[in-house]
């Protein structure tokens, strides 16, 4: 297939800091989201995913204004989530120049927000995200549901069906975060990547757990992702971007250069 | 040769994402105006696009740019560049949104990629056709220049465009069809994909766009 899977760094950015750390040689201000997204875009990554986990919606200004400062700068596409709940949000973010924005929390207190933003601002632009866990036992059929509050808090919807209801509801891409991996750096929760990637007629992009280049290779492989999203092994130096598009182009992936 | 752009503003989205990038690739100035007297002073023009054709339809039509348009289509001397949803919208009709008749400036339809959609090979495909995919050049065109023929462009589209005179298309994408990824007719260049989106290719194109004199030879 011609379309090439795509390679996603994020950014966790708080109050317009990149927090968790970035270790790149040469960088002036590992903190700063424009200069690590000017680096990523310089090295050829797909696309470029920013998440605010500012808590307090006071200072939500930043964001905005952050990602003004990287879409002058950065010409890939940017998705931008964390903390939108209303039609305005994501109109300040997509006036603010961001491709997409996600849509995670909101969605599931209020499923239409997802149908009016779609309608308003096109499919096109609006991901949903999902943070799920495994609620099944080994010895049950693998079932997996929507935690919030950073996988804290059960909601007991099926990760599934839900994805199949998004889409419905116009999502023009899944972002699929397995709280169980997330930060293990165990590789993807491939099972229920597969699952819905299956489901659902629109892209998935994978996430939770990258520690290897070879966990990205299966996320596409066996999870059947169309992108694929990590931090912390590009943040920290481990692997650039093009060693990581060189794995997955030897393992026969599609990739672009 | 001076490069002063107007980005036709019909109030749908975003349209600082294509102004920053065009002021990158060296446009000497930018400006994001539906207002016809700027438009006319603009050496060259962009018509950009996001979001469903029904609504950008109903703005085009409600602010003008219709006409406006083309007027400057006819005047021959801005070139103008269409992107994605504002290449849609110069076709005759659009199956989005239940069917939504458009423009009409290029003879031609705008087809839904379908559910069920599959490659060659029987593997299902996901829509959107959203990532990079890889640009056949299938004609010269000054706007190709220096870029590698097969160089990846960023596409995020449900709907391709199917003119009704093959012999306009400049390049083309294969997502279970063979679409129409660029089509060039006189002082127009129309792309499906988002060069402001497209890194080093898509850049290139747009420093291609502020120096083009407008003419296919």
């Amino acid at each position: 297939m011609p379309l090439a899977r795509r390679i996603i760094p994020c950014l966790d950015v708080d109050q317009g800091r990149v927090v968790k750390g970035v270790n790149f040689v040469g960088i002036r201000d590992a903190g700063d989201p424009v200069e690590i997204a000017r680096r990523y875009n310089e090295q050829g990554a797909d696309e470029i995913t920013f998440l605010d986990i500012t808590a307090s919606h006071e200072q939500r200004d930043t964001t905005v204004q952050t990602v003004e400062r990287i879409a002058r700068e950065v010409f890939i596409p940017l998705t931008v989530g964390g903390g939108v709940r209303a039609l305005s949000d994501i109109r300040a973010l997509l006036n603010a120049g961001a491709d997409k924005v996600s849509i995670n929390t909101a969605a599931i207190h209020n499923p239409d927000l997802v149908e009016s933003a779609a309608a308003r601002f096109g499919a096109q632009c609006i991901v949903v995200a999902m943070d799920v866990k495994r609620v099944s036992t080994d010895q049950e059929p693998p079932r997996y549901e929507l935690f919030t509050h950073g996988g804290r808090k059960p909601t007991g919807i099926e990760a599934v069906a839900w994805a199949r209801k998004m889409a419905a509801k116009g999502a023009g891409e899944i972002l699929l975060t397995s709280m169980d991996r997330d930060g293990t750096r165990d590789g993807f929760e491939l099972t229920v990547t597969r699952q819905i990637s299956e489901a659902v007629d629109i892209p998935l992009i994978a996430s939770g757990g990258v520690g290897t280049l070879a966990h990205l290779a299966d996320g596409i492989t066996e999870g059947g992702a169309d992108a694929v999203l990590a931090a912390s092994i590009f943040h920290f130096g481990e692997f650039t971007i093009p060693e990581a598009k060189d794995y997955l182009a030897a393992r026969g992936i599609e990739v672009r250069r | 040769m001076t490069s002063y752009v107007a980005v036709i503003d019909y109030g749908m989205g975003n349209l600082h994402s294509v102004a920053s990038a065009l002021e990158h690739a060296g446009a000497s100035r930018v400006v994001v105006s539906h207002d016809p007297d700027i438009i006319a002073q603009a050496d060259r023009v962009v018509f950009p696009g996001v979001g469903a054709i029904q609504d950008c339809m109903a703005e085009i039509n409600r602010l003008g740019c219709d006409q406006l348009l083309k007027a400057v289509l006819a005047s021959a001397n801005q070139p103008v560049l269409a992107i994605c949803v504002g290449m849609q919208a110069l076709l005759d009709h659009s199956e989005e949104n239940g069917g939504v008749d458009t423009l009409g400036i290029i003879s031609g339809r705008v087809n839904y990629f379908g559910a069920g959609l599959k490659d060659d090979q029987g593997q299902r495909l996901k829509v959107p056709h959203m990532g990079w995919n890889e640009v056949v050049q299938t004609k010269p065109h000054p706007l190709w220049a220096g870029i590698a023929d097969g160089s990846r462009f960023y596409f995020v589209h449900s709907y391709w465009v199917e003119p009704s005179d093959p012999s306009l298309m400049v390049g083309s994408f294969d997502y279970g069809v063979t679409g129409c990824a660029a089509l060039a007719n006189e002082n127009l260049f129309a792309v499906q994909f988002h060069p402001e989106k497209s890194h080093v290719a898509g850049l290139k194109l747009l420093s291609n766009f502020l120096t083009w004199d407008g003419t296919c030879s």
